[in-house]
């Protein structure tokens, strides 16, 4: 079974997913960094292929991205990286990034890599849904990937609908009307916007992401959904972590906080 | 045949690769841009403008001593000449005309030179809009004309500081405010890029250019159609336009001028269609100078519009089904054009028109051939680049 299949299955709330970009803070962190998570207690791990230009990103992901990209990272150099990425994880793993480096790797080529070393999804922000269903679907299906879309405040309970029907695995809420790492905190407004998907009892389930930082926002969050996802704030203490020297002590003290 | 098809695409380019968060946005704009702009309420108002603010038509000059010299017979549109100094006005009085029927209340945009930014500042002016315009750290201090005409017109101009903090971060930066400000802000592209709609929408606001043509042409030439029409291309709009009723004419050769910056293969140009792939950016399918990885490469050209390492799906599809001529000018050809013109004519281009100009060393055409080179902007904005230049 779909590791993420299997663990929507088996945990039904506060499920924490943290992003984080593949070669940063140095190009051969990423496995390190991955490793840390799963053993410092994170559900799922986003791995971040770095992009020249992240159009719904703000200026962390954007740095993190840039680094990342001079430091030498490409899609060539993140399947070597995670060859044997099986024989010390155990986590769902999802690769994330735009669709450019995607297209010119080779779609299928691609997706044949990610089944090859073990990845078990995908999110692509600006592969719009009927292009997916048009061009992608087969592919990703065929070699057992799930694609998970994105929802925002302003995305139409029909619109909303028709996500559904499309998404395996998960659905992306975005928390407000914004680019990552945008805000703190979580509004009234948005607690309304929680309950409104809440109730429209989706057949997938949902995830929440964009300005959840700390425990307080993970866990409201979680109040509303499965849980949520964490990504510019831990790319920052990737960068104090990086002043310092050592990763995997910050890693796990940071998740734990989140946990608590 | 160049036309669009239901899901915005132009052979195999075009259509809208955008994040979720603008699709709401996006699919406003494509459910209703038909219906406003064929209104005649729109139609009224759009082609007021035009005639009184913008000052249309603009003439087409017989450039007498330029076709002595080339021995064709060599016709300028003046798109110079329109209000704000450049053609991008016709663009955005019908954008702003649009997005006050769409009820919105914020104008942002994104520029390279600044024309654009000055154009959307004018018309957000004009109509009492917020405005605010996205422009590279770099092209603010290389245009610093246009970013104090602008702030003079009442815009805010904020700087984008990411990557090569040129037009295409501007562009990046942009959609990233209309992802944070979804429902009361529109966002004004200036070029026949970005997702569907607006490559087709551009085109159509643009497209007056080649309507004037055909009937400037026929009450001098007698006939209404150029063996040639020239145009310079960065994103393309200005082409685009002068191209439009011309598509599905075959006996009207489509000459596209891209900028070859220090020589295509010297890793400094801006030429798409000679070293891009196809790949996608701001949301289109297109032509795209990337790496073997696929990340974006930084384009170069002395001409602050013509530096984008992409290029409109509309224009990326007349390069690959042939119907287009693309040729490349380098930046110094490109100077000694717009000196030639301003010698020759008294007319000191922008420099990424003298692009257009200096194609005419590199095409063949017969003898008293008709030719139209679109001259898409005046060279005010560029003076510091001609006197740093200096070779006159």
């Amino acid at each position: 079974m779909n590791r993420i299949d299997q663990l929507f299955k088996n945990k039904k709330k506060d499920i924490l997913s943290i992003y984080f970009t593949a070669g940063f803070p140095h190009l051969e962190d990423t496995l390190p960094v991955m490793k840390a998570l799963e053993s410092a207690g994170a559900d799922i791990i986003e791995v971040g292929v770095p992009y020249s230009d992240p159009i719904a990103d703000g200026p962390t992901i954007q740095d993190s991205n840039m680094v990342a990209l001079s430091n030498g990272m490409s899609l060539h150099k993140l399947f070597e990286q995670l060859a044997n990425m099986r024989e010390h994880l155990s986590l769902p793993v999802i690769l994330m990034g735009y669709l450019n480096p995607v297209v010119q790797y080779g779609v299928e080529k691609f997706c044949q890599k990610c089944k090859e070393v073990g990845v078990d999804g995908l999110i692509i922000p600006d592969l719009p849904m009927k292009q997916y269903i048009y061009e992608y679907k087969e592919l990703f299906d065929e070699y057992g990937l799930r694609n998970t879309f994105l929802i925002s405040p302003q995305t139409s309970e029909a619109r909303i609908r028709e996500i559904d029907q499309h998404s395996d695995g998960f659905i992306y809420m975005v928390s407000s009307a914004s680019i990552t790492g945008a805000k703190s905190g979580i509004s009234q407004e948005q607690v309304t916007y929680f309950e409104r998907i809440q109730r429209m009892e989706l057949s997938n389930p949902r995830l929440i992401g964009f300005g959840i930082s700390d425990h307080e926002t993970f866990s409201k969050a979680s109040q509303y959904a499965h849980g949520a996802i964490i990504g510019s704030a831990f790319i920052n203490i990737l960068k104090k972590a990086n002043e310092k020297g050592d990763l995997s002590p910050a890693i796990h003290s940071f998740i734990q906080k989140v946990k608590q | 045949m160049i036309a669009v098809d239901e899901n915005g695409f132009y052979g195999k380019f075009g259509g809208a690769f955008i994040p979720e968060m603008l699709y709401p946005n996006i699919e406003e704009l494509r459910e209703n841009y038909l219906s406003i702009t064929n209104s005649e309420e729109f139609q009224k108002e759009f082609r007021s403008l035009l005639k009184d603010y913008v000052g249309r038509p603009t003439p087409l000059f017989f450039a007498s001593r330029l076709s002595e010299k080339y021995g064709a017979k060599i016709y300028l549109k003046r798109e110079d000449l329109c209000h704000t100094g450049a053609h991008k006005v016709n663009n955005t009085v019908g954008q702003i005309i649009l997005a006050k029927k769409l009820g919105k209340k914020r104008i942002i945009a994104e520029t390279g030179a600044g024309q654009h930014g000055v154009a959307t500042a004018t018309v957000c002016a004009l109509m009492g809009m917020d405005c605010t315009v996205y422009m590279g750290e770099v092209d603010m201090a290389r245009q610093k004309p246009n970013v104090e005409r602008m702030r003079i017109l009442g815009s805010k101009v904020v700087p984008a500081t990411s990557g090569s903090k040129t037009l295409k971060d501007a562009t990046n930066e942009a959609m990233r405010q209309w992802i944070n400000n979804p429902v009361d802000t529109h966002y004004i592209i200036g070029s026949v890029v970005g997702p569907h709609p607006y490559p087709e929408m551009v085109a159509r606001f643009q497209s007056v250019i080649s309507e004037e043509m055909k009937t400037q042409l026929l009450e001098k030439e007698g006939r209404e159609n150029p063996d040639l029409v020239v145009a310079c291309v960065g994103g393309g709009s200005n082409a685009a336009g002068a191209y439009y009723h011309y598509y599905n004419q075959p006996e009207v050769r489509l000459i596209a001028v891209e900028a070859a910056g220090l020589g295509v293969k010297s890793g400094k140009s801006a030429a798409t269609t000679m070293l891009g792939k196809p790949g996608i950016l701001h949301g289109s399918r297109t032509l795209l100078m990337q790496t073997e990885d696929g990340q974006v490469v930084e384009p170069h050209s002395i001409s602050a519009g013509l530096d984008y390492p992409g290029i409109g799906p509309v224009h990326a599809h007349l390069f690959d089904s042939g119907r287009g001529e693309f040729v490349a000018v380098e930046d110094e050809a490109a100077m000694q054009a717009g000196i030639m013109l301003s010698r020759l004519e008294g007319i000191i281009p922008a420099i990424e028109s003298a692009h257009a100009f200096s194609a005419l060393d590199q095409i063949r055409f017969n003898k008293d051939d008709v030719i139209v080179i679109n001259l898409s902007g005046r060279g005010d904005k560029d003076l510091e680049t001609y006197i740093k230049w200096g070779n006159y």
